[in-house]
């Protein structure tokens, strides 16, 4: 087994690597987006990291520079990240992650209405239809309020 | 700044125009593809653009307003022509060498460097190099004249996936680096959506798309719905094509605004391969970027 690391020399190691998902549809720069947010949530990215380098995520991807500046302005927006200029970018917030407790309760509650929905005869592909189409709603309804 | 910019240019090669009635304004910085089927004219323009043939109407100048083929834009400009033509029977050394007799600038140790990088033995013959190799010495080459627009045509066309993905990221990584702008032709739509920032469609030598592909993706949404209401709802929109089914329809739609959905419609987002792909089936339509761009703005009118 051959493993590639992104960048000899431990001092200057990148944290994470990036993957893309070509048939996610998720368009490319809200994939790195999303990815930092979940090893923010998973404890991969913590206050004062730096973000791979740009020079380093295009060589390593062959995606468009601009795919990656425009991710890493988008977390900058959500205050998550920012730029020292000649340095790169830096984890700086954290995400609010909901407390374990809340989580929990939740999940019972989201399982309890699965049973329901089995019961009435949907299938997991069913419920995961029916979820999304929900979700839908939810964003438009998010969406009329800010308009 | 524009790298390309065209007026009505044409060409004609015996009784056939190879390129018709094209204008187009292809601003600088950016990653541009240059795509369409075979034979819509993709070769002509870039080779009208790097000044390799003359045009027989219409107007193009490059980098700004030069005229191509002239001292400073042949200077300006680095083209990697189709299946990256190299001398077989020179070694990678001798390559370098020959071309740095051959231009005003050149970056000899840049080239060694980046094929050094690549682990590409310059001792060896052009022609004992793998198809891969060989492509990556072709962009050293063209990089080591640090061009301001590089031009290839259909250069990952031959490669394997690997050999491609590591081409693309050598041209990425120039492009962060050095700032350059990039115009290349290709006819493999999947793998545009993640390099390229902007998108020129030319179909039986016309353009049809000259657009950001960020623009490209916010103005386009598909709909789909049943087929009995299509044509009410196709009215008040413009749509660039329509896949209809016994029951329900699918219609790709160029909007500037906000859609508000018909009742018992679904409304989402549509990517670049099934954008092109609407385009060519549709060669009526059109999407230029700038003031004439088709818009929807009385969409709300029917269901509102």
């Amino acid at each position: 087994m051959e493993i590639d690391k992104a960048i000899e020399g431990a001092a200057d190691v990148s944290p994470i690597e990036f993957r893309l998902d070509p048939g996610s549809g998720v368009p490319t720069y809200l994939q790195i987006v999303q990815q930092v947010e979940q090893a923010l949530r998973l404890g991969y990215l913590v206050a004062g990291d730096r973000l791979p380098k740009v020079r380093e995520v295009v060589a390593c991807l062959a995606i468009n520079p601009n795919t990656v500046l425009k991710a890493y302005r988008e977390l900058e927006h959500k205050g998550l990240a920012a730029g020292r200029p000649g340095q790169g970018t830096f984890i700086e917030g954290t995400l609010d992650v909901v407390p374990l407790k809340d989580q929990q309760a939740l999940r019972r509650g989201l399982v309890r209405w699965m049973g329901e929905a089995t019961k009435a005869g949907l299938d997991e592909e069913g419920i995961a239809a029916l979820v999304a189409s929900a979700f839908q709603d939810l964003r438009q309804t998010k969406a009329a309020k800010v308009s | 700044m524009n790298t390309i910019e065209t007026h009505r240019l044409g060409k004609r090669y015996g009784r056939n125009w190879a390129l018709r009635d094209c204008t187009l304004a292809i601003p600088g910085g950016r990653v541009v593809a240059l795509i369409g089927p075979n034979g819509a004219g993709k070769t002509t323009l870039l080779q009208l653009a790097v000044g390799l043939t003359a045009s027989t109407r219409g107007e193009i100048t490059v980098l700004d307003g030069i005229a191509p083929g002239s001292p400073e834009a042949l200077n300006g400009i680095a083209f990697v022509a189709q299946d990256t033509p190299l001398y077989k029977y020179l070694s990678v050394a001798d390559t370098l060498h020959l071309v740095s007799s051959l231009v005003d600038t050149w970056d000899g140790p840049h080239a060694r460097a980046r094929l050094g990088a690549l682990g590409i033995p310059l001792d060896r013959k052009v022609g004992r190099l793998s198809g891969g190799q060989q492509a990556q010495v072709a962009l050293a080459v063209a990089l080591a004249r640090h061009p301001r627009l590089l031009v290839l045509d259909e250069p990952v066309a031959e490669l394997d996936p690997l050999a491609r993905h590591d081409f693309m990221s050598t041209l990425m990584e120039a492009v962060a680096t050095d700032g350059i702008s990039v115009v290349f032709s290709s006819h493999v739509l999947s793998e545009l959506e993640r390099v390229c920032d902007y998108l020129v469609l030319l179909s039986r030598g016309r353009v049809q798309i000259a657009e950001a592909t960020d623009d490209l993706m916010a103005t386009h949404r598909v709909l789909t719905g049943p087929v009995e209401q299509s044509d009410g709802v196709a009215q008040a929109l413009s749509v660039v094509h329509e896949r209809r089914a016994g029951r329900h329809t699918h219609l790709l739609v160029r909007t500037s605004n906000h859609l508000s959905v018909p009742p018992g419609w679904q409304d989402g987002p549509s990517n670049l391969e099934e954008i092109v792909l609407g385009y060519l089936r549709s060669p009526e339509a059109s999407a230029l970027a700038g003031p004439g761009s088709p818009t929807s703005d009385t969409a709300q009118a029917v269901w509102a």
